[in-house]
Formats: structure tokens, C-alpha cells, sequence
């Protein structure tokens, strides 16, 4: 197996051949913030919030890469923070608070939600960006579940989940930009999907609030982090539950 | 739409070898002239020369002739007489024309700046050839290039005279057509499989280079992609056209089922033992499948998504095979590299910027149509020389180049050159060639909003700095030309523009904020006018009552 060595943050790191920037840093204990990113599923980076500066010594204008798409190079040097890292960071998730509606107060996920610990890490306090909040539907025909695409923030976990893990692929991406939406069987109602197993991964993938259980979760708060399968796994810092 | 969608049936009345020709009327047909009735001024000159018994007169389908704004259009082949909105009730300069051609004269050629300042290269069979016939563009030295590269030369070879010509990539990127050919054929598939595409999913407002192209030359294209999967080592490739395009469509499908017939694609390419054959794929009305990865997506059936690169196709594209993805401007101008030599078509243009490059003239300018110049013309020649100028005594005051990705050039930048570096440096980019021309009814703030609405409409919603950040610069973009913005709008508007740019996964998300920053650069103070003043200088958009 053939191993790259590379700087991240002044730190030198060993990589096997084929592992992502993330994978690395992460090995080494350097702090990455994600989003759409999940150990066990494939990665689309969509969301942006992994961006780190890839060998900027030599070229300060280059873009900045996806840590969780990237893969590492002999030789590469990484920056994962920055000004111009937190700025984006920072402005990105502002513009997922901004895009549908986000009252962490009144959200089943408050308190257990990934979209407010990002907000957390990268500084984001208010919001300024122009607010789009459309008034979406909520999805309650599943007995057991629920979807609010209100909340949702198409990080297309549960599209993956669904395919990758279960087989079932009953959740894809309809629609194309703002008016993009995560829907069950080409636009179905979800209690009418015939392809859906209800096995719930979908669920205990969601980032946020936007996908949950019935009848025990209507409350604030009220959408618990379930300890994931096995193969799944959120990353917590060290000492976090 | 139904002249577009399917020229009908023609059918030559006698049959003649070009000697028996005296003169020829050349029918453009291309979907402008067929949108505006060239269908019926050809029955109606067939016709007319059947009824007058003019046996040594041949009327001919053609491709573009290129002056698309004063179509239907005719041209007396032999004088270079060029007629313009012809009708099929009106004929009698036409046939005039054509009675006068006299067989010791030499051919004659048009002394109008729009076509002598002109270098027709890619668009060389245009107005000469019929697109739908393989003998009248292997008569035009068609196929020529292909068989040359094939029997006497080794892929290698070919590759170096592309790589020697300098030709860049001309869907916009501009990347050394050479160097990509080069990484693909480097590349190894473990199976040995590789894939060649044709980008023809032109989407950018207002322009229509690869649509006259695969319209009026779709053989070309495929000797291009033939040549070029002779050098790469692929032996399977793909057109992907958008669905817009009917008759681009169709002239190319049969073109590839006569080319196939006639020996040039398929299992035994000009009987060798090369084998190449294309088929065509149609895209679904998205703008953003022009980009490699969400177009190679698109090929295989799926959400047409663009993925992060790298890996970049030429490594690993079209089923994780090695991958050539050129547009169709590029193939199409391999067959004349091939056959002058790479050192001939590097000799024209700009040392960085070699050869020609063809651009749709469009908007507020006399001779709306496409035009080939070589690289490092001045806007001012292509504008003013070719184009005619702006129209109705108003003045210049932006040209928009690169489409949605690109930038709007104010007047003081018309004695700049045209070639990838210039374009890119002034805030613009050369992109596949398109050219919009404005004069001052044009507000610069609707234009820029007008480009934001295109791309926020486009925007494929993967990625969030594309998906939120063009709506929410659209949004704002709105308050403005609405009177209700302030200065810190402006700021935000600045300061979003620099992360969707920065953040955006693709090409669609990370150029979408050019518009916005080239109107900023050259034309703040219209900005400033709308939000300080409450007036739009052109007079365009309509400020609320709210500000006054």
C-alpha cells in the first residue's frame, strides 16, 4: 500500500493512498468541520463547509478544495483555517439558515442538531443574508415518520443512506436549484412509497430536524441522538457524548 | 416552430455534375432562415428556375451564410451576390442575378466588411455545402483529414500537430486542446476502454456558434471526433447535444448514419483497422450539463449533478473510463489542423491565443450573426467593422462576452484584443462565443440581475453557495433595480458574489457572480444611482414609489 506524506496545518501527516484530506486530518486530530459529510457514506461534497486551502503557498488564488472529496497527495500542503476559511465557512452556513426556516426554538432537532453545531463552530451568530424561506410542505403520511422540508438543508444523507445502505433508494433529489427537494418514490407521498422499508436510517442520518418520529418527538427538542448503526458514524470531538 | 423542427423533403429536379452548372442560387438553411420562411423561398426558386427552363442552374441547400438578422437568405454562388430577406413571392433579384452569371467570368466574392474581415476556418463549408449530403462535403475536401491521419500518420503524430497548432479549448475554458488529448491518451483503463464526447449542450444566452455548426457542417464534427479518438485510443463516443436544438439533431444523425454507411465511422474507419462509432444523447433543458462531470452524469441516466474534479474526466470520466470531452467548436476544427499542418493554424492569431475563434453576434448591433475572425481582432473590428455598429443613431455602451460566466466590457475597452488572456484580465472571460452588444437603453444592474436569474434558475441545488447564494444575490440585484436597496446591500452583494465565486462546487456556481462583478467594476455609479439617486440612468428599470 502506497503511503503519502503531506503537511496539514504545519503538521506532518502519513496517509494511506486513496484516503481524503479529511480522513487524514481527522486521524491526526485536527478539528475539520462538515456537514454533509457522514463516516460510512459515500461523499457528494455539496455543502462546502469542509473547505480547506490545498498547496495555497504555491498558488494563494487557487480555490479552495472539499476536504471530505479530496484526495491526498504527496507532498500537499493543507490549511484548514484561515480568515478566508472561516469567512466562507461562516457565510455558508449562514446562507442555510437564511434558505428555509430555521427557529432552533421551536425545532424538534434543538439542542441535537448538527446545523446548530456548525453554527456553533464557525462562529455564525445572526444572520443577514436576505431570507428565502419559502413555506414548504410537511410529509406526515408514514406512520412512523415525518419530514418538515422546512428544515431540510439537502445535505442528501438520506439519499445516500437510503441507496448505499439500505437498497431501498426510495429518497432522491427532485427539482433543481433553490427549489430542489429531497422526495420519496419520483415525488410519491411517503406513506404511499412502495419501495421504502421503514427501517428509519434516514432518520437517525438527518442532520437536523427535518426528518423524524412521530408522536414522541413534537416538542422542542424532542429528537434525540440515536446511537448510529455501526457502520454509520457522526463524528464527535474527543470527550463530547 | 414546425419550419424549424423539419425542413421538408427536397428534391432536385435533374440531376447535374458541376460542370453542366452555369450558376447556383445557395439556399441557407439553417434554423434562422427556416424560421423566417427559407423553406418556401427554396420550393418557390425551384420552382421558378424548373418554370423558366433554366437547366444549367442548380438550386442548392446550404448551411448558415452567417447574416442571420437578414435571413431568409440567398446567395448567386458564382457572383457572390448575397440577397437578404427574401420571400418566396419576391424573387425577381434572385433570378436576375443568376441569369447574368456568365461561365468565362471568374467567381466573385463578397467585398461587405462583415465577410472579408472575416477568416473562415471552422466555418469553411459554410453556405457551400450541403449539410445533409456526405458527397458534397467529401467533394469539399471532407474526410480528407481523417483518412491522412489514419493511413499515413501514427496517433502520436497527430497528437503533435494538435498540440503544435495551440488550439485551446473553445467551450470557454480554454484549456490546450493538445494537453488533454495527451493526458487521455496516457491514461489506462484496466479493460483498455475509453470515451470520447462532443459537448454540444450550448446553453449561454444568445449564442449559437455549435448550433451552425452541427447545422450546417455535422461532418466536420465527426472527422473531428474521429481524428481525435484515433489519437487518444478511444473507439466509442457520444454527441451531447441539448434537445433544443431539432435540427441540429437531426442533420447530425444523418450525418452519422451516412458516414457509417459510407465507411468513415464504424468498425473499419476508412478501412483500417480503427474503429469508432458515435451516438447521439440528448440533454433535458439543463444549462448546467455543459459541465463535464453533471454532463457525463446526464450520458449515463442520471441527475445531471456535477461532482467535485479531481479526478478529472481525461483520468477518469464516462464509467470511470478515460474520457475526452471537447466542444464542438474544438472537434471541428481539428480537420484543418490535420490537413494544413498544426505550424499553419498556429501562424494565425495571437501567440497564447492561436487560430480562429467564432462568435454569435447578437443584440443591439446591425448585423446580428455569426462571424469567424482570427484570435487578436480588436472588439472594436468585430463590433464595429463587422458587426456594423450599434443600430438607430444610439451609442455603444457594453459589450457582454462569455455568457453568464462572463462580463460586460464598457466602450473604453473596445480597442482591446480578443483572445483568452485580454478578456480574462479585463474582467470578462472569451467563453464559447457568444457576444451581446448594448447600447445605453441597457441598464447595467438589469443586465447583471438578468444573468443572476439565469444562473439561480440553473443552478443544479447541490452545492449551497450556488443553490442559496445566486438566489439571495438575485434578491438583491432586485432591491436595487427597485429603488429599496441601500449601501449595505451593495456591500453584501460584494461580499457574497466572493464566496459563491470561492465556495461553488462547479464552473456554473463559481463564475455565476461575474456578471455582477465586471457591471461593478465599469459601471458602479449606475449602482450608486439606483440606491442613492432612486434613478435608473437608462431608464429601464422602474424604481418604486417607496424611494421618491
Amino acid at each position: 500500500m502506497t503511503v503519502h506524506t503531506l503537511t496539514i496545518d504545519g503538521r506532518d501527516v502519513a496517509a494511506p493512498d486513496g484516503s481524503s484530506i479529511l480522513a487524514a486530518a481527522r486521524e491526526s486530530g485536527i478539528p475539520i468541520p462538515t456537514l454533509c459529510h457522514l463516516d460510512g457514506l459515500g461523499d457528494v461534497g455539496a455543502c462546502r463547509v469542509c473547505l480547506v486551502e490545498v498547496d495555497s503557498h504555491v498558488n494563494p488564488a487557487a480555490r479552495p478544495q472539499p476536504a471530505c472529496m479530496t484526495a491526498v497527495r504527496e507532498g500537499m500542503v493543507v490549511v484548514t483555517v484561515g480568515q478566508r476559511l472561516s469567512e466562507l465557512r461562516r457565510t455558508v452556513v449562514e446562507m442555510l439558515f437564511a434558505e428555509r426556516n430555521h427557529v432552533c426554538a421551536v425545532c424538534v432537532a434543538d439542542n441535537h442538531c448538527e446545523l446548530q453545531d456548525r453554527a456553533v463552530d464557525v462562529g455564525m451568530r445572526h444572520v443577514d443574508l436576505p431570507s428565502v424561506e419559502p413555506l414548504l410542505d410537511v410529509d406526515a403520511s408514514h406512520p412512523l415518520f415525518a419530514i418538515d422540508h422546512n428544515r431540510c438543508i439537502m445535505c442528501t444523507r438520506c439519499v445516500r443512506v437510503c441507496d448505499e445502505v439500505e437498497g431501498a433508494h426510495t429518497w432522491d433529489v427532485a427539482g433543481r436549484g433553490i427549489d430542489a427537494r429531497v422526495v420519496t418514490d419520483l415525488g410519491t407521498p411517503w406513506g404511499e412509497s412502495t419501495t421504502c422499508t421503514s427501517c428509519g436510517k434516514c432518520v437517525q442520518v438527518c442532520p437536523t430536524g427535518a426528518l423524524y418520529e412521530k408522536g414522541r418527538s413534537v416538542g422542542a427538542g424532542a429528537k434525540r441522538r440515536r446511537p448510529f448503526l455501526p457502520y454509520l458514524r457522526e463524528h464527535r470531538p474527543a470527550g463530547e457524548p | 416552430m414546425s419550419a424549424v423542427r423539419a425542413a421538408p423533403p427536397h428534391h432536385r429536379r435533374t440531376a447535374r455534375t458541376a460542370a453542366d452548372v452555369r450558376a447556383s442560387a445557395h439556399v441557407c438553411l439553417a434554423a434562422s432562415c427556416l424560421a423566417s420562411g427559407a423553406d418556401t423561398v427554396l420550393a418557390a426558386l425551384d420552382d421558378e428556375v424548373a418554370g423558366r427552363g433554366l437547366a444549367d442552374v442548380e438550386v442548392k441547400r446550404v448551411g448558415c451564410l452567417r447574416l442571420c438578422s437578414a435571413g431568409p437568405l440567398v446567395e448567386v454562388a458564382q457572383s457572390g451576390q448575397l440577397f437578404e430577406h427574401v420571400t418566396a413571392g419576391d424573387l425577381g433579384g434572385v433570378i436576375d442575378a443568376l441569369s447574368q452569371v456568365r461561365p468565362d467570368r471568374p467567381r466573385q466574392v463578397s467585398t461587405r466588411p462583415f465577410f472579408t474581415r472575416q477568416r473562415p476556418l471552422v466555418t469553411e463549408n459554410f453556405g457551400r455545402v450541403d449539410p445533409e449530403s456526405l458527397d458534397d462535403y467529401v467533394a469539399a475536401d471532407g474526410y480528407r483529414a481523417l483518412r491522412q491521419a489514419i493511413t499515413s500518420m501514427t496517433p502520436a503524430q497527430v497528437l503533435g500537430e494538435v498540440t503544435s497548432s495551440g488550439l485551446r479549448g473553445r467551450g470557454g475554458g480554454g484549456y490546450p486542446t493538445g494537453l488533454k488529448w495527451a493526458t487521455v491518451a496516457k491514461a489506462t483503463a484496466p479493460d483498455g476502454v475509453k470515451y470520447l464526447i462532443c459537448n454540444a449542450d450550448e446553453g449561454d444566452p444568445g449564442a449559437f456558434m455549435d448550433r451552425s455548426v452541427l447545422e450546417s457542417d455535422p461532418h466536420r464534427v465527426l472527422e473531428g471526433m474521429a481524428i481525435a479518438a484515433y489519437a487518444v485510443g478511444a473507439n466509442s463516443g457520444f454527441v451531447y447535444c441539448r434537445a433544443e436544438y431539432p435540427l441540429a439533431v437531426s442533420r447530425l444523425r444523418t450525418a452519422i448514419r451516412v458516414a457509417r454507411r459510407a465507411g468513415y465511422l464504424g468498425t473499419r474507419v476508412c478501412d483500417s483497422t480503427f474503429a469508432f462509432d458515435v451516438e447521439v444523447r440528448l440533454g433535458a433543458g439543463a444549462f448546467v450539463c455543459g459541465e463535464e462531470t453533471a454532463l457525463i452524469a446526464s450520458i449515463r441516466g442520471g441527475r445531471g449533478t456535477p461532482r467535485p474534479r479531481p479526478p478529472y474526466p481525461a483520468a477518469s470520466g464516462l464509467a470511470g473510463r478515460p474520457t475526452l470531452i471537447n466542444n464542438v467548436e474544438t472537434f471541428a476544427g481539428v480537420p484543418w489542423i490535420i490537413r494544413h499542418g498544426g505550424g499553419a493554424y498556429a501562424a494565425i492569431g495571437t501567440p497564447r491565443s492561436t487560430g480562429t475563434k467564432v462568435f454569435a453576434l447578437a443584440g443591439r448591433v446591425r448585423h446580428t450573426g455569426l462571424v469567424e475572425v482570427p484570435m487578436g481582432l480588436t472588439l472594436r473590428e468585430i463590433v464595429f467593422d463587422i458587426g456594423g455598429g450599434v443600430p438607430d443613431g444610439r451609442a455603444f455602451k457594453a459589450v457582454q462576452t462569455g455568457g453568464p460566466s462572463g462580463g460586460c466590457l464598457p466602450a473604453d475597452h473596445l480597442d482591446m484584443v480578443v483572445d483568452y488572456e485580454s478578456l480574462k484580465e479585463a474582467g470578462s472571460i472569451m467563453g464559447s462565443g457568444g457576444m451581446i452588444i448594448m447600447d445605453d437603453t441597457s441598464c447595467m444592474v438589469d443586465v447583471a440581475k438578468y444573468f443572476m436569474d439565469f444562473c439561480r434558475d440553473e443552478s443544479c441545488g447541490a452545492c449551497v453557495p450556488c443553490r442559496v447564494g445566486t438566489t439571495q444575490l438575485w434578491m438583491l440585484l432586485d432591491r436595487i433595480t427597485r429603488g429599496t436597496a441601500e449601501r449595505a446591500d451593495l456591500d453584501q452583494v460584494e461580499r457574497l458574489s466572493s464566496t459563491v465565486a470561492a465556495g461553488s462546487l462547479c464552473g456554473l456556481g463559481q463564475t455565476a457572480p461575474n456578471p455582477v462583478f465586471s457591471t461593478l467594476r465599469y459601471f458602479r455609479q449606475e449602482y450608486l444611482a439606483h440606491i442613492d439617486e432612486g434613478i435608473c440612468p437608462a431608464g429601464v428599470c422602474s424604481i418604486s414609489e417607496a424611494h421618491a
